[in-house]
Protein backbone atom coordinates (compact mmCIF):
# COMPACT_ATOMS: atom_id res chain seq x y z
CA UNK A 1 0.00 0.00 0.00
CA UNK A 2 1.41 3.28 -1.15
CA UNK A 3 -0.03 5.64 1.42
CA UNK A 4 1.99 6.14 4.59
CA UNK A 5 0.31 5.58 7.94
CA UNK A 6 1.03 8.99 9.46
CA UNK A 7 -1.52 10.78 11.57
CA UNK A 8 -2.55 13.19 8.80
CA UNK A 9 -3.32 10.43 6.30
CA UNK A 10 -5.14 8.29 8.84
CA UNK A 11 -7.39 11.11 10.06
CA UNK A 12 -7.99 12.30 6.53
CA UNK A 13 -8.94 8.91 5.06
CA UNK A 14 -11.20 7.92 7.97
CA UNK A 15 -12.94 11.29 7.96
CA UNK A 16 -13.43 11.18 4.23
CA UNK A 17 -14.82 7.64 4.21
CA UNK A 18 -17.20 8.38 7.09
CA UNK A 19 -18.33 11.59 5.41
CA UNK A 20 -19.09 9.93 2.08
CA UNK A 21 -20.90 7.05 3.78
CA UNK A 22 -22.99 9.39 5.94
CA UNK A 23 -24.05 11.45 2.95
CA UNK A 24 -24.96 8.33 1.02
CA UNK A 25 -26.97 6.86 3.90
CA UNK A 26 -28.68 10.17 4.55
CA UNK A 27 -29.81 10.23 0.95
CA UNK A 28 -31.10 6.66 1.03
CA UNK A 29 -32.85 7.31 4.34
CA UNK A 30 -34.74 10.22 2.77
CA UNK A 31 -35.80 8.10 -0.18
CA UNK A 32 -36.93 5.12 1.91
CA UNK A 33 -38.49 6.98 4.87
CA UNK A 34 -41.86 7.30 3.14
CA UNK A 35 -42.14 3.64 1.93
CA UNK A 36 -41.04 2.38 5.37
CA UNK A 37 -43.78 4.40 7.03
CA UNK A 38 -46.31 3.15 4.50
CA UNK A 39 -45.23 -0.47 4.97
CA UNK A 40 -45.58 -0.18 8.74
CA UNK A 41 -48.98 1.47 8.39
CA UNK A 42 -50.11 -1.22 5.95
CA UNK A 43 -49.11 -3.93 8.42
CA UNK A 44 -51.08 -2.29 11.20
CA UNK A 45 -54.09 -1.75 8.94
CA UNK A 46 -54.00 -5.39 7.82
CA UNK A 47 -53.91 -6.57 11.45
CA UNK A 48 -56.80 -4.29 12.41
CA UNK A 49 -58.81 -5.57 9.45
CA UNK A 50 -58.28 -9.11 10.72
CA UNK A 51 -59.48 -8.49 14.26
CA UNK A 52 -62.47 -6.23 13.64
CA UNK A 53 -65.58 -6.55 11.48
CA UNK A 54 -65.34 -4.87 8.05
CA UNK A 55 -65.15 -1.10 8.37
CA UNK A 56 -65.05 1.96 6.15
CA UNK A 57 -63.52 4.69 8.26
CA UNK A 58 -59.87 5.36 9.04
CA UNK A 59 -58.57 3.74 12.30
CA UNK A 60 -57.47 6.33 14.87
CA UNK A 61 -54.39 5.61 16.97
CA UNK A 62 -54.60 6.29 20.72
CA UNK A 63 -52.47 5.69 23.76
CA UNK A 64 -53.54 4.95 27.29
CA UNK A 65 -52.07 3.80 30.57
CA UNK A 66 -53.27 0.94 32.71
CA UNK A 67 -51.44 -0.26 35.82
CA UNK A 68 -48.34 1.72 34.89
CA UNK A 69 -48.09 0.15 31.43
CA UNK A 70 -48.52 2.06 28.18
CA UNK A 71 -50.97 0.58 25.67
CA UNK A 72 -51.56 1.46 22.06
CA UNK A 73 -55.05 0.95 20.69
CA UNK A 74 -56.90 1.83 17.53
CA UNK A 75 -60.51 2.93 17.50
CA UNK A 76 -62.62 2.41 14.40
CA UNK A 77 -65.96 4.17 13.89
CA UNK A 78 -68.78 1.66 13.89
CA UNK A 79 -66.55 -1.40 14.40
CA UNK A 80 -64.93 -1.25 17.82
CA UNK A 81 -61.38 -0.98 19.06
CA UNK A 82 -58.22 -2.99 18.47
CA UNK A 83 -55.84 -3.17 21.43
CA UNK A 84 -52.17 -4.13 21.20
CA UNK A 85 -51.36 -6.19 24.27
CA UNK A 86 -48.04 -7.74 25.31
CA UNK A 87 -47.49 -10.44 27.92
CA UNK A 88 -44.61 -12.73 28.82
CA UNK A 89 -44.73 -15.94 26.79
CA UNK A 90 -42.56 -19.02 27.13
CA UNK A 91 -39.72 -17.78 24.93
CA UNK A 92 -40.09 -14.01 25.29
CA UNK A 93 -42.67 -11.28 24.84
CA UNK A 94 -45.91 -12.30 23.13
CA UNK A 95 -47.69 -9.42 21.42
CA UNK A 96 -51.31 -9.88 20.43
CA UNK A 97 -53.75 -7.50 18.79
CA UNK A 98 -57.26 -8.00 20.13
CA UNK A 99 -60.34 -6.61 18.44
CA UNK A 100 -63.28 -5.83 20.69
CA UNK A 101 -66.61 -4.90 19.13
CA UNK A 102 -68.88 -2.13 20.28
CA UNK A 103 -71.07 -4.74 22.02
CA UNK A 104 -68.12 -5.66 24.29
CA UNK A 105 -67.59 -9.08 22.69
CA UNK A 106 -64.18 -10.10 21.44
CA UNK A 107 -64.26 -10.17 17.64
CA UNK A 108 -60.91 -11.78 16.88
CA UNK A 109 -57.28 -11.73 17.90
CA UNK A 110 -54.03 -12.06 16.02
CA UNK A 111 -50.40 -12.52 17.10
CA UNK A 112 -48.21 -9.60 16.03
CA UNK A 113 -44.91 -11.01 17.26
CA UNK A 114 -43.76 -13.90 19.43
CA UNK A 115 -40.73 -16.02 20.20
CA UNK A 116 -42.47 -19.23 21.28
CA UNK A 117 -41.07 -22.69 20.59
CA UNK A 118 -41.66 -23.76 16.96
CA UNK A 119 -44.26 -26.52 16.76
CA UNK A 120 -45.36 -26.11 20.37
CA UNK A 121 -46.11 -22.66 21.74
CA UNK A 122 -45.80 -21.08 18.30
CA UNK A 123 -49.03 -22.86 17.42
CA UNK A 124 -50.92 -20.19 19.35
CA UNK A 125 -50.37 -17.93 16.33
CA UNK A 126 -51.97 -20.33 13.84
CA UNK A 127 -53.96 -23.03 15.69
CA UNK A 128 -57.57 -22.32 14.66
CA UNK A 129 -59.05 -24.60 17.34
CA UNK A 130 -57.31 -22.50 19.98
CA UNK A 131 -57.68 -19.05 18.47
CA UNK A 132 -61.28 -19.75 17.45
CA UNK A 133 -62.25 -19.93 21.12
CA UNK A 134 -61.75 -16.18 21.42
CA UNK A 135 -63.99 -15.29 18.49
CA UNK A 136 -67.21 -13.91 19.90
CA UNK A 137 -66.03 -14.58 23.46
CA UNK A 138 -67.99 -12.64 26.05
CA UNK A 139 -65.61 -11.74 28.91
CA UNK A 140 -68.52 -10.36 30.91
CA UNK A 141 -70.17 -13.77 31.35
CA UNK A 142 -67.24 -16.20 30.91
CA UNK A 143 -63.75 -16.27 32.41
CA UNK A 144 -60.75 -15.38 30.27
CA UNK A 145 -58.31 -17.98 31.58
CA UNK A 146 -57.22 -21.48 30.61
CA UNK A 147 -59.27 -24.35 32.06
CA UNK A 148 -56.42 -25.39 34.35
CA UNK A 149 -56.70 -21.99 36.02
CA UNK A 150 -60.47 -22.32 36.26
CA UNK A 151 -61.27 -20.39 33.09
CA UNK A 152 -63.14 -21.18 29.88
CA UNK A 153 -60.29 -21.48 27.36
CA UNK A 154 -58.86 -24.88 26.41
CA UNK A 155 -55.07 -24.60 26.26
CA UNK A 156 -53.02 -26.02 23.37
CA UNK A 157 -51.72 -29.48 24.32
CA UNK A 158 -48.21 -29.28 25.79
CA UNK A 159 -48.20 -25.49 25.50
CA UNK A 160 -49.94 -24.32 28.65
CA UNK A 161 -47.55 -21.44 29.25
CA UNK A 162 -47.98 -20.00 25.76
CA UNK A 163 -51.76 -20.52 25.91
CA UNK A 164 -51.84 -18.82 29.30
CA UNK A 165 -49.80 -15.88 27.95
CA UNK A 166 -52.12 -15.52 24.95
CA UNK A 167 -55.20 -15.67 27.14
CA UNK A 168 -53.67 -13.16 29.55
CA UNK A 169 -52.94 -10.85 26.62
CA UNK A 170 -56.58 -11.00 25.57
CA UNK A 171 -57.76 -10.44 29.14
CA UNK A 172 -55.40 -7.49 29.47
CA UNK A 173 -56.70 -6.03 26.22
CA UNK A 174 -60.23 -6.36 27.61
CA UNK A 175 -59.20 -4.41 30.71
CA UNK A 176 -57.91 -1.66 28.43
CA UNK A 177 -61.21 -1.76 26.55
CA UNK A 178 -63.17 -1.45 29.80
CA UNK A 179 -61.08 1.53 30.80
CA UNK A 180 -61.27 3.43 27.53
CA UNK A 181 -64.92 2.63 26.79
CA UNK A 182 -65.82 3.93 30.24
CA UNK A 183 -64.10 7.19 29.43
CA UNK A 184 -65.51 7.63 25.98
CA UNK B 1 -6.18 -17.38 -11.53
CA UNK B 2 -8.64 -17.05 -14.42
CA UNK B 3 -11.85 -15.07 -14.11
CA UNK B 4 -13.89 -18.26 -14.22
CA UNK B 5 -11.86 -19.80 -11.42
CA UNK B 6 -12.39 -16.72 -9.25
CA UNK B 7 -16.12 -16.96 -9.86
CA UNK B 8 -16.47 -20.67 -9.18
CA UNK B 9 -14.04 -21.18 -6.29
CA UNK B 10 -16.70 -20.03 -3.82
CA UNK B 11 -18.88 -22.98 -4.77
CA UNK B 12 -16.50 -25.81 -3.94
CA UNK B 13 -12.86 -25.09 -3.18
CA UNK B 14 -13.46 -22.09 -0.92
CA UNK B 15 -17.09 -22.68 -0.03
CA UNK B 16 -17.59 -20.25 2.89
CA UNK B 17 -19.83 -22.54 4.93
CA UNK B 18 -18.58 -26.09 4.37
CA UNK B 19 -14.88 -25.50 3.72
CA UNK B 20 -13.89 -22.16 5.27
CA UNK B 21 -16.53 -22.58 8.04
CA UNK B 22 -17.13 -18.82 8.27
CA UNK B 23 -20.25 -16.91 9.24
CA UNK B 24 -21.66 -19.69 11.39
CA UNK B 25 -23.97 -17.48 13.45
CA UNK B 26 -26.38 -16.53 10.63
CA UNK B 27 -25.90 -19.99 9.10
CA UNK B 28 -27.20 -21.76 12.18
CA UNK B 29 -29.79 -19.21 13.21
CA UNK B 30 -31.60 -18.33 9.99
CA UNK B 31 -31.78 -21.66 8.16
CA UNK B 32 -35.00 -22.85 9.80
CA UNK B 33 -36.55 -23.09 6.34
CA UNK B 34 -35.28 -23.16 2.77
CA UNK B 35 -36.72 -19.73 2.01
CA UNK B 36 -35.14 -18.12 5.09
CA UNK B 37 -31.76 -19.58 4.18
CA UNK B 38 -32.06 -18.33 0.61
CA UNK B 39 -33.06 -14.83 1.69
CA UNK B 40 -30.25 -14.58 4.22
CA UNK B 41 -27.76 -15.77 1.58
CA UNK B 42 -28.94 -13.19 -0.94
CA UNK B 43 -28.80 -10.37 1.63
CA UNK B 44 -25.22 -11.31 2.51
CA UNK B 45 -24.30 -11.58 -1.18
CA UNK B 46 -25.59 -8.06 -1.83
CA UNK B 47 -23.32 -6.62 0.88
CA UNK B 48 -20.42 -8.84 -0.14
CA UNK B 49 -20.39 -7.78 -3.80
CA UNK B 50 -20.78 -4.05 -3.12
CA UNK B 51 -18.24 -3.94 -0.30
CA UNK B 52 -15.75 -5.96 -2.36
CA UNK B 53 -16.06 -3.51 -5.25
CA UNK B 54 -15.72 -0.38 -3.12
CA UNK B 55 -12.91 -1.77 -0.99
CA UNK B 56 -10.86 -2.83 -4.01
CA UNK B 57 -11.25 0.73 -5.30
CA UNK B 58 -10.23 2.54 -2.13
CA UNK B 59 -7.65 0.04 -0.81
CA UNK B 60 -4.64 1.72 -2.50
CA UNK B 61 -5.32 5.06 -0.78
CA UNK B 62 -6.16 3.73 2.69
CA UNK B 63 -3.26 3.88 5.15
CA UNK B 64 -2.33 0.46 6.48
CA UNK B 65 -2.96 1.17 10.15
CA UNK B 66 -6.59 2.22 9.69
CA UNK B 67 -7.63 -0.20 6.98
CA UNK B 68 -9.86 -2.34 9.25
CA UNK B 69 -11.91 0.62 10.58
CA UNK B 70 -12.28 1.98 7.04
CA UNK B 71 -13.48 -1.40 5.72
CA UNK B 72 -15.90 -1.78 8.60
CA UNK B 73 -17.38 1.66 7.92
CA UNK B 74 -17.85 0.72 4.25
CA UNK B 75 -19.43 -2.65 5.13
CA UNK B 76 -21.65 -1.14 7.84
CA UNK B 77 -22.87 1.49 5.39
CA UNK B 78 -23.91 -1.12 2.86
CA UNK B 79 -25.63 -3.15 5.55
CA UNK B 80 -27.58 -0.09 6.72
CA UNK B 81 -28.46 0.64 3.11
CA UNK B 82 -29.73 -2.92 2.70
CA UNK B 83 -31.66 -2.64 5.95
CA UNK B 84 -33.44 0.53 4.86
CA UNK B 85 -34.24 -0.87 1.42
CA UNK B 86 -35.58 -4.13 2.86
CA UNK B 87 -37.70 -2.33 5.44
CA UNK B 88 -39.16 -0.17 2.70
CA UNK B 89 -39.78 -2.69 -0.06
CA UNK B 90 -39.80 -6.20 1.45
CA UNK B 91 -40.96 -5.62 5.07
CA UNK B 92 -42.04 -9.26 5.51
CA UNK B 93 -38.60 -10.61 4.68
CA UNK B 94 -37.05 -8.00 6.95
CA UNK B 95 -39.36 -9.11 9.74
CA UNK B 96 -38.31 -12.78 9.42
CA UNK B 97 -34.57 -12.19 9.25
CA UNK B 98 -34.77 -9.43 11.85
CA UNK B 99 -31.61 -9.04 13.88
CA UNK B 100 -29.48 -11.05 11.47
CA UNK B 101 -29.47 -8.31 8.83
CA UNK B 102 -27.58 -5.76 10.96
CA UNK B 103 -25.33 -8.61 12.09
CA UNK B 104 -24.01 -8.98 8.52
CA UNK B 105 -21.64 -6.15 9.51
CA UNK B 106 -19.70 -8.54 11.70
CA UNK B 107 -20.05 -11.54 9.41
CA UNK B 108 -16.49 -12.72 9.02
CA UNK B 109 -17.08 -13.73 5.39
CA UNK B 110 -17.55 -10.10 4.36
CA UNK B 111 -14.56 -8.67 6.22
CA UNK B 112 -12.57 -11.80 5.39
CA UNK B 113 -13.05 -11.33 1.64
CA UNK B 114 -12.26 -7.61 1.96
CA UNK B 115 -8.99 -8.41 3.72
CA UNK B 116 -7.92 -11.50 1.84
CA UNK B 117 -9.07 -10.64 -1.65
CA UNK B 118 -10.62 -7.26 -2.45
CA UNK B 119 -7.81 -5.20 -0.94
CA UNK B 120 -5.24 -6.94 -3.18
CA UNK B 121 -7.09 -7.46 -6.46
CA UNK B 122 -8.69 -5.47 -9.26
CA UNK B 123 -12.28 -4.24 -9.19
CA UNK B 124 -13.54 -6.81 -11.69
CA UNK B 125 -11.86 -9.71 -9.91
CA UNK B 126 -13.19 -8.48 -6.54
CA UNK B 127 -16.72 -8.22 -7.90
CA UNK B 128 -16.45 -11.76 -9.31
CA UNK B 129 -15.09 -12.98 -5.99
CA UNK B 130 -18.05 -11.37 -4.22
CA UNK B 131 -20.51 -13.01 -6.61
CA UNK B 132 -18.80 -16.41 -6.34
CA UNK B 133 -18.51 -16.49 -2.56
CA UNK B 134 -22.01 -14.99 -2.31
CA UNK B 135 -23.50 -17.74 -4.46
CA UNK B 136 -21.58 -20.36 -2.49
CA UNK B 137 -22.92 -18.97 0.79
CA UNK B 138 -26.47 -18.65 -0.55
CA UNK B 139 -26.49 -22.22 -1.90
CA UNK B 140 -25.06 -23.62 1.34
CA UNK B 141 -27.66 -21.83 3.45
CA UNK B 142 -30.45 -22.92 1.13
CA UNK B 143 -29.34 -26.55 1.27
CA UNK B 144 -29.18 -26.50 5.08
CA UNK B 145 -32.59 -24.79 5.08
CA UNK B 146 -34.04 -27.42 2.72
CA UNK B 147 -32.85 -30.31 4.91
CA UNK B 148 -34.05 -28.66 8.13
CA UNK B 149 -37.41 -27.72 6.64
CA UNK B 150 -38.06 -31.21 5.26
CA UNK B 151 -37.11 -32.93 8.53
CA UNK B 152 -38.44 -30.30 10.89
CA UNK B 153 -41.65 -29.10 9.29
CA UNK B 154 -42.36 -31.69 6.60
CA UNK B 155 -42.44 -29.02 3.92
CA UNK B 156 -40.26 -27.55 1.18
CA UNK B 157 -40.16 -23.83 0.33
CA UNK B 158 -43.40 -23.52 2.29
CA UNK B 159 -45.12 -26.34 0.37
CA UNK B 160 -46.31 -28.84 2.98
CA UNK B 161 -46.22 -32.53 2.03
CA UNK B 162 -46.65 -34.06 5.50
CA UNK B 163 -49.68 -33.19 7.58
CA UNK B 164 -48.76 -32.15 11.11
CA UNK B 165 -45.32 -31.61 12.54
CA UNK B 166 -41.95 -32.99 11.53
CA UNK B 167 -39.06 -33.70 13.88
CA UNK B 168 -39.17 -30.42 15.75
CA UNK B 169 -35.57 -30.62 16.96
CA UNK B 170 -34.48 -29.79 13.41
CA UNK B 171 -36.24 -26.44 13.49
CA UNK B 172 -34.43 -25.56 16.70
CA UNK B 173 -30.73 -24.90 17.35
CA UNK B 174 -29.55 -28.49 18.04
CA UNK B 175 -30.92 -29.62 14.68
CA UNK B 176 -28.98 -26.83 12.98
CA UNK B 177 -25.70 -28.17 14.36
CA UNK B 178 -26.55 -31.77 13.45
CA UNK B 179 -27.54 -30.89 9.87
CA UNK B 180 -24.52 -28.64 9.41
CA UNK B 181 -22.18 -31.34 10.69
CA UNK B 182 -23.51 -34.08 8.44
CA UNK B 183 -23.65 -31.79 5.40
CA UNK B 184 -20.06 -30.78 6.03
CA UNK B 185 -18.97 -34.42 6.05
CA UNK B 186 -20.95 -35.14 2.91
CA UNK B 187 -19.67 -32.04 1.15
CA UNK B 188 -16.02 -32.73 1.88
CA UNK B 189 -16.43 -36.37 0.86
CA UNK B 190 -18.00 -35.38 -2.47
CA UNK B 191 -15.53 -32.57 -3.04
CA UNK B 192 -12.79 -35.20 -2.86
CA UNK B 193 -11.09 -34.07 0.31
CA UNK B 194 -10.28 -36.32 3.26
Amino acid sequence: MAVKSNIKNMVLSLTLVCLVCSVLLGGVYNVTAEPIKKAAAARTAASIARVLPPFESEPQEHRTELGGVQFVYYSVEGAGIAVVSTTAGFGGPLTVMVGIGEDGLIVNSVVLSHSETPGLGAKCAVDEAFRGQFEGFDPASKRLAVTRDGGDIDAITASTISSRAYTAAVAQAYEVYKKVSGNE
Amino acid sequence: MSKLQILTKGLLKENPTFVLVLGMCPTLATTTSAMNGLEMGLATMFVLILSNIVISLIAPVVPDKVHIPVYIVVIASFVTLLQLLMQAYVPDVYETLGLFIPLIVVNCIVLGRAEAFASKNSVVDSALDGIGIGIGFTLSLTVIGIVREILGSGSLFGWKFIAGDGILAFVMAPGAFIVLGYLMVLFNKLAGKQ
